[in-house]
């Protein structure tokens, strides 16, 4: 147990010090820090002070190991941008993309796995082919041409709901919240069906391929012989067993959700971190960049291990496969 | 050997309807999209086929269109069919390539952890565990994001499309590498391969003659089905601007234009390009899914 958790975290330990060394390659490599960052009348000796206060005149090794230290300290430099701290704009940004990815993840699993229960009872019938084929649309069907056609739909047609914006957002401490308001509600309906669109597709097909497998088990051919009632049966016996595949591949698609709010934040210019990051692509704003790719690697590193964690836990058999 | 025996087990009953019809259909836009220098009407490439006088044309069949103008013009006033059928060519070229190059680089990689194992096994499978600790949209963005500013030439026309064939590649080749380790791994304890390595065939010759011909079959079902997500994310980085630019368009570009003039009510520039996209990859993967079910009901499908 003590070696698979250990192993899993050094694991993620390396995959944090890849990010580091990515960001780092970035802001030192690409373009001249220096050149970004001095106001355009600084002097030579004003640039010196500044490339030896960054530490540029330090060997290599020794320069990651600062910015790895600085980054430790929530220092992420400032943007070339907006001359703001980069932790500053990340910070307001973070609550806009946690709200739309946790809606849309609620959304998913709501819809998904009653999907894939459907499917899996009645494989045969005509509401599980028609899910079955509408599901296929449902992957093909790219995210940003179901954000237009719902705009078009919902907010230029029918005029119901607000096509961009987060509308009026509470502050609770630094945390801004939509969740308090009509506006704000409202606004979140249409990016949170967007986002959620690729994932409830991929939970009712994990929801049904894994139901199938329960469903076939001795246990439950055991149960039916004895004649319990079959709600009994497909809804305590078969479903939670056939759910803690699902739960785990849900913790990871959470990670996955936050990077591909991008093309969703786009689409409705949902002011989230994927928004700033995509300005940030588009200015070569690189301490954007590089200070996304750590926040998106970390929680993504963060999720993973979690969900490897507590499946260790619960599962024995994963123990000795993992050490 | 391989593509006879394919033909053998394809012949023995004919794939289902639906199969069938979206085989025909993926082949039409293929063919389209390839034939579109001798097919397309007019050359939207071609800065003086097209003029601002044009712009906006609702398609022939609408009212205020005009009939030179099949499906309407763009912003531009460039001809909407033969933006589409040029940009359909750039989004199959640039998810064609995108598989070849991730095929090749997995393929080879794949070989060699699985043949050989241990230390080079060891740092191959540990920088695919790296990269698919990422999504493949982020990676993708994070290279083409950088190219730009390493190297401002990479958003021109003539370098965007290989930019974006290393992005997506840069995350697909572990999908290909991981499938062909296992499947080397086995094919290496057989006696067949025991054998050449008896009398003394060097390393490369046992891999690319011996191994590689019985391992391809998963590969080619990887390839099918990732063309369909290649082609997909490629069109997603053009919609977000950072693949192939307004004056050389892939599907994805003229959404993304399609997108700008949406709600002034000018809805063809981006529905027409967004239909044949979505007709495209939903062919390419009905045809995907029933060769992976058909061929190697092992495999699951990745998300």
């Amino acid at each position: 147990m003590f070696r698979a958790v250990s192993a899993r975290l050094l694991q993620a330990l390396l995959v944090m010090l890849v990010v580091a060394a990515v960001s780092f390659v970035m802001f030192r490599f690409v373009g001249d820090p220096v050149a970004m960052m001095a106001p355009e009348t600084a002097t030579v000796e004003e640039r010196q002070e500044l490339r030896v206060q960054l530490g540029l005149d330090q060997p290599m090794l020794q320069q990651f190991g600062l910015f790895v230290s600085r980054i430790a300290q929530g220092d992420l430099g400032i943007s070339y941008r907006n001359q703001r701290p980069v932790a500053e704009l990340l910070m307001e940004r973070l609550p806009a993309t946690m709200e739309l990815v946790l809606v849309a993840v609620v959304l998913s699993v709501l819809v998904g796995i009653p999907l894939g229960v459907v499917c899996a009872l009645r494989p045969n019938g005509i509401l599980a082919r028609l899910i079955q084929s509408s599901s296929l649309i449902g992957i093909s069907t790219p995210t940003f041409v179901t954000g237009i056609v719902l705009i078009l739909l919902f907010s230029v047609t029918l005029g119901w709901l607000p096509s961009f914006g987060r509308g009026e957002v509470v502050d609770i401490g630094w945390w801004s919240s939509g969740f308090f308001t009509l506006s704000g509600l409202k606004s979140l309906i249409l990016p949170a069906i967007t986002l959620s669109m690729f994932k409830v597709t991929l939970i009712m097909r994990l929801v049904r391929s894994e139901m199938i497998d329960v469903l076939t088990t001795d246990y439950i051919r055991f149960a039916k012989a004895r004649g319990l009632p079959k709600n009994y049966i497909h809804y305590k016996l078969a479903l939670r067993n056939a759910l803690m595949p699902v739960i785990t591949v849900i913790g990871l698609q959470i990670g996955a959700l936050i990077a591909f709010a991008i093309v969703t934040e786009t689409v409705f210019q949902w002011p989230g971190l994927g928004l700033l990051f995509i300005q940030a692509v588009s200015f070569v704003d690189i301490p954007v960049m590089a200070s996304y790719l750590l926040l998106v690697g970390l929680l993504f590193v963060l999720i993973n291990m979690a969900v490897d964690i507590v499946y260790a836990i619960v599962d024995p058999r994963l123990r000795t496969k993992a050490a | 050997m391989m593509t006879k025996s394919v033909a053998l087990k394809l012949g023995r009953s004919l794939p289902p309807l639906s199969v069938c019809l979206s085989g025909g259909l993926a082949l039409i836009i293929i063919g389209g999209a390839f034939l579109a220098p001798w097919l397309a009407p007019y050359d939207p490439t071609d800065l003086a086929s097209y003029d601002l006088m044009n712009a906006e044309y609702p398609p022939a069949f609408v009212e205020g269109g005009d009939p030179r103008f099949l499906l309407g013009t763009d912003n531009q006033g460039r001809d909407l069919l033969s933006a589409m059928m040029y940009g359909a060519r750039v989004s199959i070229f640039i998810g064609g390539g995108a598989v070849l190059l991730s095929a090749m680089i997995g393929v080879f990689l794949g070989l060699v952890a699985g043949y050989y194992g241990g230390k080079v096994d060891a740092l191959i499978m540990r920088c695919a565990d790296v990269i698919l600790s990422f999504p493949t949209i982020l990676l993708a963005l994070l290279v083409s994001g950088l190219a730009r500013a390493v190297f401002p030439q990479a958003a021109s026309a003539q370098w965007a499309p290989f930019i974006l064939i290393a992005a997506l590649a840069t995350h697909e080749w572990v999908q290909y590498a991981r499938t062909v380790r296992a499947a080397t791994m086995v094919e290496g304890a057989k006696d067949y391969v025991r054998a050449t390595k008896v009398i003394g065939l060097p390393a490369r010759r046992i891999m690319l003659r011996h191994i590689l011909p019985n391992v391809m079959g998963p590969v080619l079902v990887i390839a099918t089905i990732n063309l369909a997500g290649a082609v997909l994310t490629e069109a997603t980085l053009s919609f977000l601007g950072v693949g192939m630019p307004p004056t050389y368009p892939s599907l994805g570009t003229l959404i993304r234009i399609g997108n700008e003039f949406l709600f002034s009510g000018i809805w063809w520039i981006a529905a027409f390009p967004a239909i044949v996209l979505v007709l495209l990859v939903l062919a390419v993967n009905v045809v995907g899914d029933w060769l992976r079910d058909r061929f190697n009901p092992k495999l699951r499908a990745r998300s």
